[in-house]
């Protein structure tokens, strides 16, 4: 390969009041991962150089950082594929206080971990006089959030959680998913119903950014439509997030005799996602007065499309489609 | 060229000027559309979180009807192009799923999906197929010295699997967009970040904090307005600008567009003409100097 140009942040709490990108010309071997540049830069041009490696075979989840902006596994990425115009930029993961160069203080991301119990919690009251056999199809529930490998990328680029330090984060609620699915644990009903308080599994924007950085099978957005499916289908509907997905439903194909538009329904939904509450309700007041003084309001008499009975149909058999769905 | 519009339901609802700007371009462009008026909301991602099955076989729907008709379809909505470009994936890449879909669809509906139909975004048309060195000849009004701030949307990019952008992480379909109006798109880092709209009616603070910090990006880029193919970004971030105003504790007055309003507006339109004056925030000077 022809001379790369590295951009590698360095950072020195003693001494930087701020990181700042310090520029290192390398001509990468024929196959070498970004892990394996960083360790040369470290070698040959700059002792100094501090950042995570253990396993070099994208197993032990130390090595990410982020490349060109966004959360990759050093050890995983090809030095070629990461060559833009000459140049590659190597930074430290996001969401999480930096402590030198591409070390990042990975306290929080452990921490939300924790608070999902990540742990199998057996039924008390049963005797187990063996190991638990699990069928290969109950496995195949938990297979792909069992692949992650922690390397807090998911958690480093998730865009709640820019905004929100309390968000559990994807990585976390990947991990629910893997105990909440499992056959053998007793608590499902309990960690349901602490997933889907606020800063929970409904505060996900659905951004997508954990499962487009998830270098596992892992993928977290997957997981947290699982777990909110699973929330839906059990009656866990008392948050205005998951009473927004009721006022689709709703909308869309009808409730109780009335029959949907096939549509959304844009006045309909922001009321029946508040429920009862009239703070609300009153809230959605500002907004709405705002829109119905520049007619932006939307139409009171809803759309209706056409051969709308078709769609009324299908939700007619939601339960039947929720079972075939799970096959 | 002749594709059937798939509207979605912001533009029949609090979007309405996004239908408007849309038919005018199009027109002016010589692109005819007919309007699917039998297809139903795409399900924007939340009828997924209730019912995979369901709403991926409610697309299918969709998508068979325009197979019908033998027309691609043609979405205006990001959302909608992501979610059913995400359904279509899933559905013909997996025989299995797909037969179970189908099984449902001609159960209640007596339609199948066959798998023939393309589905895309107006502006992936501009770009794919109407190209934009036509749209340059067709550009009347050049929008010079209007800086635009593009805002792409997550559907638009993620999960990369399911998007038809080339490099979701380096775009440049609306750059070149803007560049070809003669105005001139302004780099910041949060126009590929998510604006928040998904949770706004279940955590409004960290929705609106979101499409907050891109309009602030905007801003400090010097963008004269932010412009995006999706309506949910563009309802968030309008609409609400005046609560956004209150979080951030300081005044914004950045000017939304839809992507077919700023076209409209190159093919000749005026500002009224994509009633723009339906938008919370109103057009500012610059927005009304490039139009005049
Ligand atoms: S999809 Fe949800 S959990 Fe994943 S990165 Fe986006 S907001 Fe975070
Ligand atoms: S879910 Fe994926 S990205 Fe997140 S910590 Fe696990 S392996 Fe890493
Ligand atoms: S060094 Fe272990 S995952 Fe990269």
């Amino acid at each position: 390969m022809a001379e790369v140009r590295f951009l590698v942040s360095k950072y020195n709490s003693e001494t930087d009041a701020k990181p700042r990108l310090q520029e290192f010309r390398l001509d990468p071997p024929q196959g070498a991962t970004l892990l394996d540049c960083l360790n040369l830069i470290k070698w040959k041009l700059d002792g100094t150089l501090s950042f995570r490696m253990s396993c070099r075979s994208a197993i032990c989840g130390s090595c990410a950082v982020r490349v060109n902006g966004h959360a990759r596994l050093a050890c995983k990425t090809q030095a070629a594929d990461a060559v833009i115009d000459g140049r590659v930029t190597i930074e430290p993961l996001g969401n999480m206080t930096l402590i030198r160069d591409l070390v990042v203080d990975l306290e929080p991301f452990w921490a939300s971990v924790e608070k999902v119990r990540p742990w199998l919690v057996p039924d008390d009251s049963k005797k187990y006089e063996r190991e638990r056999l699990q069928s290969h199809h109950d496995q195949l529930k938990i297979d792909a959030a069992s692949t992650c490998i922690m390397c807090a990328s998911c958690f480093s680029d998730c865009n709640v959680m820019e905004v929100d330090p309390k968000f559990l984060g994807p990585a976390a609620l990947a991990k629910a998913q893997r105990f909440v699915f499992d056959t053998r644990d007793a608590e499902k009903w309990d960690r349901l119903e602490l997933l889907g308080q606020i800063h929970g599994m409904w505060d996900c924007t659905h951004c997508a950014e954990c499962s487009t950085r998830c270098p596992t099978d892992a993928k977290p957005l997957e997981r947290i439509t699982e777990l909110r499916r699973a929330a839906m289908a059990a009656g866990m509907t008392d948050n205005n997030a998951a009473r927004h997905v009721l006022g689709f439903r709703e909308s869309i194909g009808g409730f109780k005799g009335i029959g949907g538009s096939g549509m959304l329904n844009e006045n309909y939904l922001p009321v029946r996602s508040m429920g009862l509450s009239i703070g609300g309700i009153l809230s959605l007041i500002p907004v709405g007065l705002r829109m119905f003084a520049r007619k932006k309001n939307p139409p009171l008499i809803p759309h209706v499309i056409e051969k709308v009975g078709e769609v009324r149909k299908m939700f007619r058999r939601f339960d039947e489609y929720n079972k075939e769905g799970e096959k | 060229m002749r594709y059937a519009l798939y509207t979605g339901c912001v533009a029949k609802g609090a979007g309405r000027e996004l239908l408007t700007a849309t038919t005018y371009a199009a027109e002016r462009l010589g692109i005819q559309l007919n309007e699917m008026k039998d297809a139903s909301c795409c399900g924007a991602g939340v009828v997924d979180d209730d019912n995979r099955l369901l709403a991926d076989s409610m697309n299918a729907r969709t998508f068979s009807l325009a197979e019908a008709s033998g027309l691609d379809i043609m979405t205006i909505c990001g959302t909608c192009q992501g979610v059913m470009r995400a359904a279509q994936k899933k559905i013909d890449g997996n025989p299995d799923y797909k037969a179970r879909v189908n099984a449902a669809l001609l159960k209640d509906t007596g339609r199948v999906y066959a798998g023939k139909v393309k589905i895309k975004h107006f502006y992936q048309i501009i770009h794919e197929d109407y190209g934009l060195e036509n749209l340059a000849a067709r550009v009347t009004v050049k929008l010079a010295g209007l800086k635009v701030a593009p805002f792409y949307g997550c559907y638009v990019l993620r999960p990369h699997e399911y998007s038809d952008v080339k490099v979701p992480d380096r775009p440049d379909y609306l750059e070149k967009f803007i560049e070809t109006l003669g105005a001139t798109p302004v780099d910041y880092p949060e126009k590929l970040k998510c604006c928040g709209f998904p949770i706004l009616m279940s955590n409004k603070t960290n929705s609106l904090q979101l499409s907050g910090n891109a309009i602030l990006g905007a801003i400090k880029a010097g963008a004269d307005c932010i412009v995006t193919p999706c309506p949910l970004c563009q309802l968030n971030m309008d609409s609400y600008q005046p609560e956004i105003e209150a979080i951030l504790e300081r005044k914004l007055g950045l000017p939304i567009l839809h992507y077919p309003q700023l076209l409209a507006l190159a093919l000749g339109a005026t500002l009224d003409d994509v009633k723009t004056n339906t938008h919370i925030v109103r057009p500012n000077k610059a927005l009304h100097e490039a139009s005049d």
